[in-house]
């Protein structure tokens, strides 16, 4: 597969760039921000995103969804990340939609699936537990109980999770924190009984929660997958959501670089333009040629997933880990390019900065994914 | 199946047939590489047999056109074959600037006589050829060159020095750059001309570099004579030509971490370094530099797939050879310290039968040269931020 876009692909990001862009720019973020909005993002911009088909993206079409890829998810979340747009696209669109029709049974896909892709059911994937992203060392435990299991334990970071009409929980059925089997996924009612709902405010002023679960009943219906087995499902889809979040790393870091860039061309100090320095010349060129080869990277993931190809995991990881570095240097480029603008609230720059920084730890920071390649590697 | 599926099918079973065994292993030094020319010599009976069989098929250069010795191969055809030679670590069957370089720029600006002449013993491996670009004080500011070509009658006479002409002792031809017009701009009066070395007047000398080795030489020419019509394109505008190779040639030096083929750094540093109870490097900093090592170069090789596609879609920028060349020999040169750290004392010996006379550290030093060659990377810089970025008076 050539590693460039096809007319179609361009067409949705033409008209992604369009909406994203004129609905939901930096100001929009801003404006949600500063009114402390409860809910974190517009559900009349989640409509315009469900009408357009973006809400229903990786929903094959006979549950009513658009029945795209990655590439297109990624595509899409690119745009989002030059514009930090607030929006429930990752947790539901791309993360919920894919354990769904990767692991639903066919009652799960026809109760959810159409919902999802229509807008109307937000859901949140609830994974990481402590201070960094480790899945296989997840302790929440479902112990069985009657027809089902009780669930407790804590998440931290679940993405969209204040708001969630469902959340889908990956918890311990068996075995030791490491294990790779063992671990089970759960549909659950956000509102049953001994869920407790924190949303927290973080960095960025996007939206997650923390969420506690206090014996939690769930019914064997609402296991997502197989018993103990979970844990390649989540793999897989933790995949699609690494690289999803590797593109719009890279909207935010393109997004970042250009900002800058037309700062050097419009800011004067000692009586010339600031981008006639070569110091900073040389940096911008080198951060350039960095952001090309995060997006050919980005887009090798992209189509990988799409393809199932056996190196999948090993083409997200690179994405991923170098999505975590490049989109950190262009951030901090960006705000030391822009002097002391680049530190004022005033400023754009700083919201890229700072969500660069959630996204770097969301589903591994670079350490975690350069790690998972020496694993892979065997050395 | 499609027709590039059963290209596939026939390529892997062809080079399964015809690639011998000892070519399908990493080049040791620059020995197995085979050069081509008039007095060339093969370095095993291996390498001889798989250089004849790839040039019968026409693939020493397979997507030229096959009236000048190509194969003739689409863009799909041509990645399809570099996919199946790389899957089965099949060696270059032959290396060549003639190949490299030359061969593009006289597609583009040759007229028919010179691409009937030159491009078939190219494709051939008949004659080798240097490059004669950079002077004593025109390196990076390559335009301020003053090697000068006087015409007379119908040919001209060249007077001057070159410097770094890469294996010009071993040439039989050189592309140079000439002075044809000392009043004009200093791009505008300059030309692109070929010559035989053995022409009357022209002398190499090697020049001996850090690394105990000589590819370079100096070149000088006194009163050589070399008719007109050896000028490509346009008298004066040998600008055009010049630029037009170097991206080529920035092409070539930014692919050279992933074609000399050498072992995955994990483990070459496992064989010297040993591993630990879990099986890891038994050197936590030097595995995680090795990893954030293999993360960049797998980034760069999506990247300059991209570059082939977006070439082929007629979306790249001509300008970004300057960006891959400067990213692919600033990585070369972090791989050369990886594996000098991974050697350690081994590594260090100049003289020895098990050091194979020193052949790591002497690729290291080597590589030092990556960043400065084909323009530096401050040099390359530049040009991202001039033609790309547009930033101002750059």
């Amino acid at each position: 597969m050539a590693l460039v876009l096809t007319e179609e692909q361009t067409m949705l990001r033409d008209s992604a760039r369009g909406l994203i862009g004129d609905k939901a720019p930096v100001a929009h973020l801003r404006k949600l921000r500063d009114e402390r909005d409860a809910t974190g993002f517009s559900r009349d911009l989640w409509k315009s995103f469900a009408e357009m088909g973006l809400a229903g993206l990786l929903v094959p079409e006979e549950f009513g969804g658009s029945g795209l890829g990655c590439v297109e998810a990624g595509v899409v979340m690119e745009e989002i990340g030059r514009n930090l747009t607030p929006s429930p696209l990752l947790s539901t669109a791309i993360l919920a939609a894919s354990a769904l029709v990767r692991g639903g049974s066919d009652a799960q896909k026809k109760n959810y699936l159409p919902k999802i892709a229509d807008g109307s059911l937000i859901a949140a994937l609830a994974v990481d537990e402590g201070a960094k992203h480790r899945p296989s060392r997840i302790t929440l435990s479902a112990t069985r109980a009657g027809n089902g299991f009780k669930l407790k334990g804590d998440k931290a970071l679940v993405v969209d999770g204040h708001v969630a009409d469902l959340l889908i929980v990956a918890a311990r059925s068996s075995g030791q924190p490491g294990d790779v089997d063992g671990l089970t996924l759960f549909l659950v009612d956000p509102k049953a009984k001994g869920v407790a709902i924190e949303r927290t405010v973080m960095v960025d002023a996007h939206n997650a929660a923390r969420i506690g679960f206090d014996d939690v009943e769930v019914n064997a219906d609402q296991v997502l997958g197989e018993v103990d087995r979970g844990g390649a499902l989540l793999e897989a889809v933790l995949n699609v959501g690494r690289a999803a979040v590797a593109a719009e790393m890279l909207g935010v870091a393109d997004e970042a670089f250009g900002r800058t860039v037309s700062y050097l061309k419009e800011r004067k100090q000692f009586g010339r333009l600031i981008g006639e320095f070569q110091a900073l010349q040389h940096r911008a060129a080198h951060l350039y040629t960095e952001i090309e080869i995060l997006r050919a990277a980005v887009l090798k993931a992209l189509q990988a997933v799409d393809a199932d190809a056996a190196q999948a995991r090993l083409a997200v990881a690179v994405a991923k880990a170098k999505a975590g570095t490049v989109t950190t240097l262009a951030v901090q480029e960006g705000v030391q390019m822009h002097g002391g603008m680049g530190m004022t609230d005033q400023f754009d720059i700083g919201l890229f900065m700072k969500r660069g920084r959630v996204l770097q730890e969301l589903f591994g920071d670079s350490a975690y994914h350069t790690e998972a390649l020496a694993e892979w590697k065997k050395y | 199946m499609t027709d590039l599926d059963t290209f596939r099918a026939e390529t892997r079973a062809w080079l399964e047939a015809n690639c011998p065994a000892e070519m399908r292993t990493p080049m040791q030094g620059d020995e197995d590489n085979f050069w081509g020319g008039r007095n060339a010599k093969f370095a095993s009976e291996a390498q001889k047999v798989w250089f004849e069989r790839m040039r019968d098929k026409g693939w020493t250069v397979p997507d030229w056109p096959t009236q000048y010795g190509g194969g003739g191969l689409d863009g799909a055809q041509h990645k399809v074959l570099r996919e199946e030679m790389a899957a089965i670590g099949a060696r270059p069957p032959l290396s060549s600037f003639g190949i490299w370089m030359l061969g593009p720029a006289l597609l583009k600006y040759g007229n028919e006589q010179q691409k009937a002449e030159h491009l078939p013993k190219i494709a051939r491996g008949e004659i080798r050829w240097c490059q004669g670009y950079s002077e004593p004080n025109a390196g990076s500011d390559l335009a301020s060159l003053q090697t000068r070509a006087v015409p007379d009658g119908d040919d001209f006479i060249i007077n001057g020095s070159k410097i770094w002409t890469s294996y010009a002792n071993y040439a039989d031809w050189i592309f140079c750059l000439v002075r044809t017009d000392p009043a004009a701009k200093k791009h505008d009066g300059i030309s692109f001309i070929l010559f035989d070395m053995t022409s009357p007047g022209v002398t190499t000398k090697p020049i001996l570099l850090i690394s105990g080795k000589s590819p370079f030489c100096e070149t000088f020419f006194d009163n050589v004579r070399v008719p007109q019509s050896h000028v490509v394109g346009t008298i004066n505008r040998g600008w055009d030509v010049a630029k037009y190779l170097l991206q080529h040639e920035r092409a070539m030096i930014s692919g050279m971490g992933g074609r000399d083929g050498g072992r995955p750094l994990g483990q070459v540093a496992a064989d010297s370094l040993g591993t630990d109870a879990q099986g890891r490097l038994d050197d936590p900093i030097l595995r995680g530099q090795i990893a954030t090592f293999d993360v960049d170069e797998a980034a760069l090789a999506c990247a300059a797939e991209r570059a082939v596609d977006l070439a082929k879609a007629g979306q790249l920028h001509p300008a970004f050879s300057s960006a891959m060349k400067y990213y692919g020999t600033e990585l070369n040169k972090r791989r050369h310290e990886i594996l000098m750290s991974a050697g350690g004392i081994d590594a260090l010996e100049w003289e020895s039968v098990r050091s194979h006379d020193g052949a790591r550290a002497r690729a290291w030093l080597r590589t030092k040269a990556n960043s400065i060659e084909g323009g530096t990377s401050e040099v390359m810089l530049g040009i991202v931020a001039k033609r790309i970025l547009d930033l101002p008076g750059a």
